[in-house]
């Protein structure tokens, strides 16, 4: 008896070790990449892409020899000042600030009538959101180009914010709808009792109580505006490009020029922003991940 | 809600999306069906002291007035799905008249561009989802287990591989599997062969992508699966431990069926997000080795020459390819929308 119970307290010791063995090594796999980027930034190219000795990336060997001191900025002016990765920095701000703000005003409102509403139009726009929300965005870039290039209105900004609004629609009125779903309607009801109207309902009693809905469907708008690739570097000319696009436009000039470590500072760049997101609301993008599951 | 007031709250969304999903994927489906205008030549005889001489040229007016009568171009009806760069009909039937056997027929028609894109996007989507369900619920189950002080931090890092952009990750990935980046150098000792590079090779080119895709779409299941786990029923567990269940017959008979509809949602997104695979193959620069649909249409609309009816036939076709994909989810939720009433 006594035997098994000890055999039994050291299996589970030998599972414990396991785990924390598993664990720290995905942890490793999810940081290590962007460590080691990070800190590569600071270097001259020889060490980022040593040759001679792996070593050189931590130490900084050539980067000392060149500039007198293990760490350089030199990628990140030649990114932000002489390739002017500033303008493509405040781009990525306007286009994310815009799209938030206008993809939570409509989403909001269309979400809580679709919570609200029993008919069976509710249900077949709802399917709709959900077949648009599975389309890879790009199947639609052949529908804009013509009509925009025939108005006028291709590569600036407003034209490209009014398009990512309205391709994360589907996806902001849903995430917003299971939130809804989660607010009684009871809450209405006794408004309404009360002499509210529906709309006074909606502004004075269902927004209050949906704040942290509205900041967690807010957040993942920002991401999808702040990540997208495929449609931003279709719609936006040269000069107004943002973060994304402008880092992809530099792998393929930088490469030949011999400035790779502009693009390896802009990458870095970009991910700072990420990275204090997720600090600040980490809980809320984990709740914003669960929120669409546990609610179909 | 009155149906009224239902009209005025959703008609600002409702305008967004018709105006910028639905009308474009009808211009897209009608752009499918035709082909820009050659310009209208005419051949006019140019006499002078010394001969005549029949010359060339386009005619501007005309051309400018075809174009006004028929701005969508000529109508060629599904030509274009059946060009050689989509559906390739003539080749794929001569191909399929001289085959040998199958396989040899899968290995000729994947040098085709379309399914050779096909290819790749449905090995990325069946191979990347399954990895991800199985490796972030061990994570989920091992976290679980695990220090509660340590939990926040883990989660933390853990949501870096998804949050951060696509095409940043796959870059970075990139630059440290090159040759001489840090992961590359370590598989060249690993393997003693200092030529070796993960650039060269297709297959490696392709379980490159899957590793990619499989680190980028762990935390979404790990969170998700997490978040689970704290909902399991704490008494079931108990009894079950009480009927002598080891940790294994714990997690395949209790944990798994509790966290079932968790699954089938994760799988569903994943399906959806991995079918659409276009930035790691941008950011690994692998379009040599392996393409995917998204990537056809984006190459189709970029450069010098937007091949705008190429590009459309091509999405039209990838749209079928989803609605495929979900076509079980959409009976589904058909069913239980007739069940519930």
């Amino acid at each position: 008896m006594i035997y098994n119970l000890r055999t039994n307290f050291n299996n589970i010791n030998y599972v414990k070790i396991l785990i924390y063995f598993f664990i720290s090594l995905w942890v490793l796999l999810a940081a290590f990449p962007f460590i080691w980027t990070f800190w590569g930034s600071f270097k001259v190219e020889l060490d980022f892409f040593s040759i001679s000795n792996w070593t050189n990336a931590i130490t900084g060997e050539n980067t000392e020899q060149t500039y007198g001191s293990p760490f350089t900025f030199v990628g990140y002016h030649g990114a932000w000042v002489q390739e002017e990765f500033w303008k493509a920095f405040l781009n990525t701000s306007l286009v994310c600030f815009f799209v938030v703000i206008t993809s939570l005003t409509i989403g909001t409102l269309g979400a809580y009538a679709l919570s609200r509403s029993n008919y069976k139009y509710t249900f077949w726009l709802l399917i709709m959101a959900l077949i648009f929300r599975a389309m890879p965005p790009i199947t639609l870039v052949a529908g804009y180009l013509p009509p925009f290039f025939e108005w006028n209105v291709w590569g600036t900004l407003p034209t490209t914010i009014i398009v990512l609004v309205s391709i994360n629609q589907p996806f902001t009125l849903w995430m917003l709808h299971s939130f809804f779903q989660n607010i009684p309607k009871e809450l209405d009801e006794s408004a309404k009792v009360d002499g509210c109207s529906q709309y006074q309902a909606f502004g004075h009693i269902i927004v209050p109580v949906m704040w942290p809905g509205i900041i967690t469907t807010g957040l993942f708008s920002f991401l999808l505006a702040y990540n997208d690739f495929a449609v931003t570097s279709m719609l936006l000319s040269d000069e107004n490009r943002t973060m994304i696009p402008k880092i992809a436009a530099f792998l393929g000039t930088t490469y030949t020029e011999g400035n790779v470590m502009f693009a390896v500072a802009a990458v870095v760049s970009a991910t700072v922003p990420l990275f204090i997101l997720i600090m600040f609301f980490q809980t809320k993008i984990v709740s914003g991940l669960t929120q669409g599951a546990v609610k179909g | 809600m009155k149906h009224n007031t239902f009209f005025w709250f959703i008609l600002p969304t409702f305008l967004a999306m018709f105006f910028f999903i639905t009308l474009p994927i009808i211009s897209v489906a009608l752009q499918s069906f035709h082909t820009p205008h050659e310009n209208v030549l005419v051949t006019v005889e140019n006499c002078d002291p010394f001969g005549c001489k029949k010359v060339t040229s386009i005619d501007h007016g005309a051309t400018k007035n075809l174009k006004k009568d028929n701005p969508l171009g000529k109508y060629v009806g599904l030509d274009i799905y059946f060009d050689r760069g989509h559906l390739a009909i003539e080749q794929v039937s001569k191909l399929w008249n001289n085959k040998k056997n199958f396989s040899e027929f899968i290995v000729l028609i994947s040098d085709l561009p379309l399914y050779k894109a096909i290819f790749f996007t449905l090995t990325f989507t069946f191979t990347v989802t399954p990895i991800m369900l199985i490796l972030g619920l061990l994570i989920a189950l091992g976290v679980n287990s695990i220090n509660q002080k340590l939990k926040g931090l883990i989660i933390f890092f853990s949501l870096l591989p998804m949050i951060v952009t696509p095409l940043i990750g796959s870059i970075i990935l990139f630059w440290m599997i090159d040759s001489r980046g840090i992961v590359g150098n370590f598989l060249q000792l690993l393997f003693e062969d200092p030529n070796l590079s993960l650039k060269a090779s297709t297959s490696l080119t392709w379980i490159m992508l899957i590793v990619y895709g499989v680190w980028h779409a762990i935390p979404f299941s790990f969170i998700v699966f997490y978040a689970g786990l704290q909902t399991l029923p704490k008494d079931q567990i108990e009894s079950a431990q009480i009927d002598g269940a080891n940790s294994f017959q714990q997690t395949i008979h209790v944990i798994i069926p509790h966290i079932m509809p968790l699954i089938t949602f994760v799988t569903l997104m994943q399906l959806m997000d991995n079918f659409r695979v276009f930035e790691p193959i941008i950011g690994f620069n692998a379009e040599a080795h392996a393409t995917s649909l998204s990537w056809i249409i984006f190459n189709d609309l970029g450069g010098e020459t937007r091949q705008l009816s190429a590009a459309a036939s091509s999405s039209i076709l990838t749209i079928f390819g989803i609605i495929i994909l979900l076509l079980p989810v959409l009976i589904k939720t058909w069913k239980e929308f007739e069940f519930k009433k």
